[in-house]
């Protein structure tokens, strides 16, 4: 008995512990495992209640939900990638590239902003923009000569929406990057001088691989950030471009597939690919931790 | 220093990167601010400004926005720094599987996430197995969409809240100063409020304003659970105004700029990463 006796108290005050944390994990439960569980369920559910494939099938036959799912990663992409090239060389050139302190510290605040600028208030500012008589198109018409609408452009279509998916995005890019790249140590660069590169030769075999699991992280975390957005898009194409959070919210307003349970299953493969570019980004974190502290 | 070598020196591709990305971020604001300023002809006023401003509709809507917004600031702290305190006290070993969850979020974006609110809560929740009813559906009273919409915004929040406030206590040492004010005789609520709190109140402000900025102006929950706020307001303004969606656009606009600045100030220098969109 008293040899038993020692463990006993110190796994009760462990447990005991753990009622601190009840409420945080009762909110947890309430407000994002049952409706995500809820969805869950739904996907594998057919109208009568029993378990079923068709719904997870269906996504991978229905024509229209495939193109919906292929125009959200094609925008994604695009973004993540034009958003993300562009946000590193803005973050090189206020770190590595030798603009002045203050100049960094106006970027990154407005990266803060421009990132958290988004929905409706961005539409509308796009259509002031690049509208049939935004500010841009005018100017161009008044002073080029050149009217982009004739030309082909249009702002409620892919590369509209790619532009304006791009004002939220690089700066979002900015604001990741630019701590990784304050992580390239001076040493490097002075040692690989030493020994004779060039700059070209210190940022393509010392200073980009180094950085290039950070790059592709970040860019990861753009392309889910693109891929979630809903309002943005809403706003300015009014739903005439079907990416697939247009899709699933036209399904939340009214069952417009005539299968509920349909929409669940497209919310979950949406949450399928936000995983997956999550994992991907974490792993990609952790192999970059390990030069950049 | 003489000419040639300072030119050598000036970092023109920085400068270049640089001047294209003001551009890209001034262009849409600037005409948008142009744009608002011309409602009427050939002069520059604030007329769209005046009229979007004396729109009862606006007054009330954004009211709404504001309530909600502190109201999801408010349960967020309740919420966020026990649970982060006690962590960092008491349950390391809960650390990885509380910072798990504030990540999800980031996995379901606000379309999926007001999807699922309204699956589970506009059929009244029952005990499972039985016909016990334990809530009734929250979507058919207003307490009951201002439990649902504020639960939602907290979620939404929920990343930066905790990375705010978890960074706070790392930068205060959280174990002394809860040793110091016990010896002194305080209680957890006096510990929690009247030392912890103080003491965080940078990384709090910081995660405050950015759930502000983020709940503000958001559409899709509002809209999808039938709240009168301000996003929705102002969509709907656009489907059929011109010149007042354009002042309102910018005054949120102006609205995110004075929350960031201010995060700016209290952080120096420390800024967030985030995105509503």
């Amino acid at each position: 008995m008293n040899q038993t006796a020692p463990p006993k108290p110190a796994i009760r005050y462990n447990l005991k512990n753990w009622i601190g944390v009840i409420p945080f994990f009762l909110f947890a439960v309430f407000f994002i495992f049952l409706p995500s569980v809820r969805l869950f369920v739904g996907a594998f559910t057919d109208p009568q209640g029993n378990f079923t494939l068709a719904n997870v099938f269906d996504l991978f036959t229905q024509r229209y939900i495939l193109n919906s799912y292929w125009l959200s990663i094609q925008i994604s992409a695009i973004t993540a990638l034009g958003g993300g090239i562009f946000g590193f060389l803005l973050a090189y050139s206020v770190t590595a590239g030798g603009l002045p302190k203050s100049l960094r510290s106006a970027l990154i605040t407005f990266s803060g902003v421009a990132s958290n600028f988004a929905g409706v208030p961005l539409a509308f500012a796009f259509v002031a923009t690049l509208g049939r008589t935004g500010f841009i198109t005018t100017v161009l018409k008044d002073v080029f000569g050149l009217n982009i609408y004739d030309a082909g452009f249009n702002l409620y279509s892919f590369l509209g929406l790619s532009l304006t998916y791009m004002y939220f995005q690089f700066p979002l890019m900015v604001l990741v990057m630019a701590p990784a790249l304050d992580g390239l140590k001076r040493e490097w660069r002075e040692a690989a001088e030493n020994l004779g590169a060039n700059s070209t030769q210190y940022w393509l075999r010392i200073a980009l691989p180094i950085l290039l699991p950070s790059i592709l992280g970040a860019m990861i975390l753009l392309f889910g950030n693109a891929f979630g957005a809903y309002a943005t898009a809403y706003a300015l194409t009014g739903g005439r471009l079907p990416i697939i959070t247009i899709q699933i919210g036209a399904q939340v307003r009214g069952d417009v597939l005539h299968n509920p349970n349909l929409g669940n299953a497209m919310a979950l493969g949406m949450v399928f690919i936000m995983a997956i570019s999550l994992a991907g980004y974490s792993w990609l974190q952790g192999k970059t931790e390990r030069w950049l502290r | 220093m003489n000419l040639a070598s300072r030119l050598r020196r000036f970092p023109f591709w920085s400068y270049l990167w640089f001047a294209l990305g003001v551009l890209y971020f001034v262009t849409p604001l600037f005409a948008t601010l142009e744009f608002s300023l011309s409602m009427q002809r050939d002069t520059l006023s604030f007329k769209a400004y005046e009229r979007a401003f004396s729109d009862p509709k606006f007054a009330q809507t954004f009211g709404y926005s504001v309530f909600l917004a502190v109201m999801t600031i408010l349960f967020s702290v309740v919420l966020i720094v026990p649970t982060a305190y006690w962590i960092r006290l008491r349950l390391p070993e809960a650390r990885r599987i509380v910072e798990f969850i504030t990540l999800l979020p980031f996995v379901i974006p606000a379309i999926i996430l007001v999807f699922g609110l309204i699956r589970v809560y506009s059929s009244p929740l029952n005990v499972p197995f039985t016909q016990i009813t334990l809530i009734e559906p929250l979507t058919n009273f207003k307490f009951g969409t201002n439990v649902l919409i504020i639960g939602g915004y907290m979620v939404l929040g929920l990343p930066y809240m905790y990375r705010s406030v978890d960074t706070g206590m790392r930068t205060v040492d959280v174990r002394t100063l809860t040793e110091a004010a016990q010896s002194l005789g305080a209680n957890w609520y006096v510990i929690i409020v009247r030392v912890i709190l103080p003491n965080i109140r940078a990384a709090l402000l910081s995660g405050a304003l950015l759930t502000f900025a983020i709940v503000v102006g958001e559409v899709v929950l509002a809209s999808f659970l039938g709240v009168q706020a301000f996003g929705p307001y102002l969509f709907l303004l656009g489907q059929h105004r011109a010149y007042e969606p354009a002042a309102l656009s910018f005054t949120t606009f102006l609205l995110t700029w004075a929350a960031m600045g201010i995060i700016q100030l209290v952080t120096g220098g420390q800024g967030q990463v985030s995105g509503a969109h």
